[in-house]
């Protein structure tokens, strides 16, 4: 009866989760050992050809680029993104719907196009440089656009949401008995916040973090439109090999290192966290 | 990243699902967005009786992962680049056509029978041709652009100023014009050259673009962009400043073509198709609709000579676009390639 039950409240979205994520990850995974067809396509020929290929230095320095960019956007979103999921904790329950929905409305449209309006506002005819330059505070144009500053900037705006919403849901479960307790105790605002508030929202800060360095590692579309194709990402890379060079085998195989490296980091993220659970309860036991 | 790669696996599932879409006597149609006129399929319906519908592609790389990963079920027209066409073809993805069913390419210029990716037109049709070269705000450059090296090795006024195309293939090009090389080379040491030729001009380049260099001119952002001639010409159009110009050392000639996939099971309707748009008013109509050349005599020597004035590139005649090299599926070259191209995009 309740086994029956589990399987038809979890079977669908099984079977969702088996269909779109781990079929299409086998086939990536299979397609990656094969051989690229001469005019594209896949040659089924088993070989490790792709993989010796992705081990080039070229494609590490793609890893390394992105993976900084990435880690700046995450780095700013947390800074930015923090104060303003802890305010929205705090405002009054019956505003905190609104202030929310006024965080997730950009993403009620299109990114391209948000990404689009950021080329206006950026670009050297654009709205900021017409602006300092009106006002005389600078005599050229400042280059805001094609290069990793607009990318970094695209992705933090457009992953931010993301963060403030993981940081809300962390920050608004910590009732305020704590922060009275530790003042009570002598504590400043600053040590309750480093001491207190801060390592309890941790796990936000991680899940926010996740979120925006996942999706700003895979973007393809912002360091081509706000980085002027200058600055090949992870994303563009793959993109490319699919798309532009018809070469579906080694865009799997660079696919799949991504998948590994990534699933190596979460689960390495998730050990570090459970033992930290346990070192907690254990604290407690004592 | 995964989300990425997600979509790409996905798309080829959905696809290969989807694959029985085609309704019988109906044919389905696969062109660029925008790259014919909007009542076009409507007009062909009343002309013929046979029902069409239209989806859209934005790259020949878009539809070619579309149509590999189906075998082309459920499409019966392609509009692909010729070395696509040629692609396609050598993957046995493109029907053999029938001469007998298109009597109207006999309205094709004798120049556009004998295109190097497919001599005689045995499974392409042309629908449009035309060169790559440099488009520019006239007003804004100090001396007109005669040369590839005008846009490579730009003088200091232009620095940060031009625009190259995003496209391996249009990205390479004007090194590989430049150096004196062929468009379809796959020579270690002749790529190696432009790659270092290219990393050079990229210190000078405001961007690689793809989709808007036009309208940086119009904005003033660019003043000299590499682009092809038609889309030059919708930068013409808003500001007539705007200019083009084919370098001293050439350029390739494109051919965008009509391909009838194998898998079509409407053949004869897509070979009505094609017939179709090769009617003079119907062809010349497309001319004037997308600004772009048409490989079509009948069409073009009708064609409203305002609009030649306007847009000089219009009247480029089909002996010259012959003196210029066609662009050739590279084959195992495409490795070379793709590898040599992201080399310039990650070098600062």
């Amino acid at each position: 009866m309740v086994l029956s039950r589990r399987i038809i409240l979890t079977g669908p979205g099984i079977a969702w989760i088996i269909l779109l994520l781990v079929i299409p990850c086998l086939l990536i995974l299979g397609n990656s050992f094969f051989e690229r067809g001469v005019y594209g396509g896949v040659d089924y020929v088993f070989t490790f050809e792709n993989y010796s290929r992705a081990v080039d230095p070229l494609y590490a320095s793609v890893f390394w680029n992105s993976a900084r960019v990435a880690l700046i956007t995450t780095l700013l979103s947390l800074a930015l993104g923090y104060p303003a999921a802890y305010c929205i904790a705090m405002a009054p329950k019956r505003r905190q719907m609104a202030l929310l929905i006024l965080v997730m409305l950009p993403l009620w449209s299109n990114y391209l196009i948000r990404t689009y309006a950021w080329m206006l506002m950026l670009n050297n005819e654009g709205l900021i440089n017409r602006v300092l330059m009106g006002a005389g505070v600078i005599e050229a144009p400042l280059p805001l656009l094609y290069n990793d500053f607009a990318i970094i900037i695209g992705l933090t705006y457009g992953y931010m949401p993301f963060m403030i919403l993981a940081l809300f849901s962390s920050i608004s479960k910590l009732g305020p008995e704590l922060r009275e307790a530790s003042t009570d105790l002598g504590a400043s605002a600053f040590t309750t916040f480093r001491r207190v508030t801060l390592p309890l929202t941790l796990p936000g800060i991680a899940a926010g973090s996740v979120f925006v360095f996942v999706l700003s590692v895979g973007n393809f579309v912002t360091p081509d439109l706000l980085g002027g194709g200058k600055r090949t990402m992870l994303g563009n890379l793959i993109y490319d090999q699919f798309l532009t060079a018809r070469d579906w085998p080694f865009g799997s195989a660079i696919a799949a290192i991504v998948i590994f490296i990534m699933m190596a980091l979460l689960t390495g993220q998730a050990i570090l966290i459970n033992r930290r659970a346990k070192e907690d309860e254990g604290v407690e036991a004592a | 990243m995964i989300q990425k790669m997600l979509g790409t696996a996905t798309c080829a599932l959905l696809v290969s699902l989807a694959g029985a879409a085609s309704a019988e006597g109906k044919i389905v149609i696969s062109n660029w967005d925008g790259y014919m006129p909007a009542e076009l399929l409507e007009n062909f319906t009343k002309a013929t009786g046979i029902e069409a519908e239209m989806t859209v592609h934005a790259t020949n790389e878009e539809i070619m992962g579309k149509v590999v990963a189906s075998g082309g079920k459920g499409y019966d027209v392609l509009f692909v680049s010729g070395q696509f066409g040629e692609a396609l073809h050598k993957l046995g993805l493109a029907a053999e056509l029938d001469h007998g069913n298109i009597p109207n390419l006999a309205n094709l210029y004798p120049e556009a029978m004998q295109l190097s990716h497919d001599v005689g037109l045995k499974y392409s049709v042309p629908y449009a041709w035309g060169t790559t070269g440099l488009c520019y705000r006239s007003d804004l450059v100090k001396a007109e652009p005669t040369s590839w090296n005008d846009l490579l090795k730009p003088s200091d006024d232009l620095k940060g100023k031009t625009t190259m195309l995003a496209t391996d293939r249009w990205l390479m090009m004007p090194a590989l014009l430049s150096l004196g090389y062929s468009l379809n080379t796959v020579d270690e040491g002749e790529i190696a050259k432009a790659k270092d030729l290219l990393i050079e001009t990229k210190k000078t380049l405001l961007a690689y673009d793809d989709t808007t260099f036009y309208t940086k001119l119009v904005s003033g952002e660019a003043s000299l962009v590499e682009a092809w001639d038609g889309w030059c010409n919708y930068g013409i159009a808003e500001n007539a400043e705007i200019k083009y110009v084919i370098p001293s050392e050439g350029s390739d000639m494109w051919v965008d073509t009509m391909v009838v996939t194998s898998a079509s099971e409407n053949k004869a309707a897509a070979e009505a198709f094609i017939n179709y748009i090769l009617q003079p008013d119907v062809h010349r109509w497309v001319a004037e609709n997308i600004l772009y050349k048409v490989p079509n005599k009948a069409a073009m020597d009708s064609l409203d000579p305002a609009l030649v004035t306007q847009f000089p590139n219009l009247g480029t005649t089909p002996a010259d676009l012959l003196k210029y090299e066609q662009l050739r599926d590279l084959g195992d070259g495409q490795k070379l390639w793709s590898k040599t191209v992201t080399e310039i995009t990650t070098a600062n």
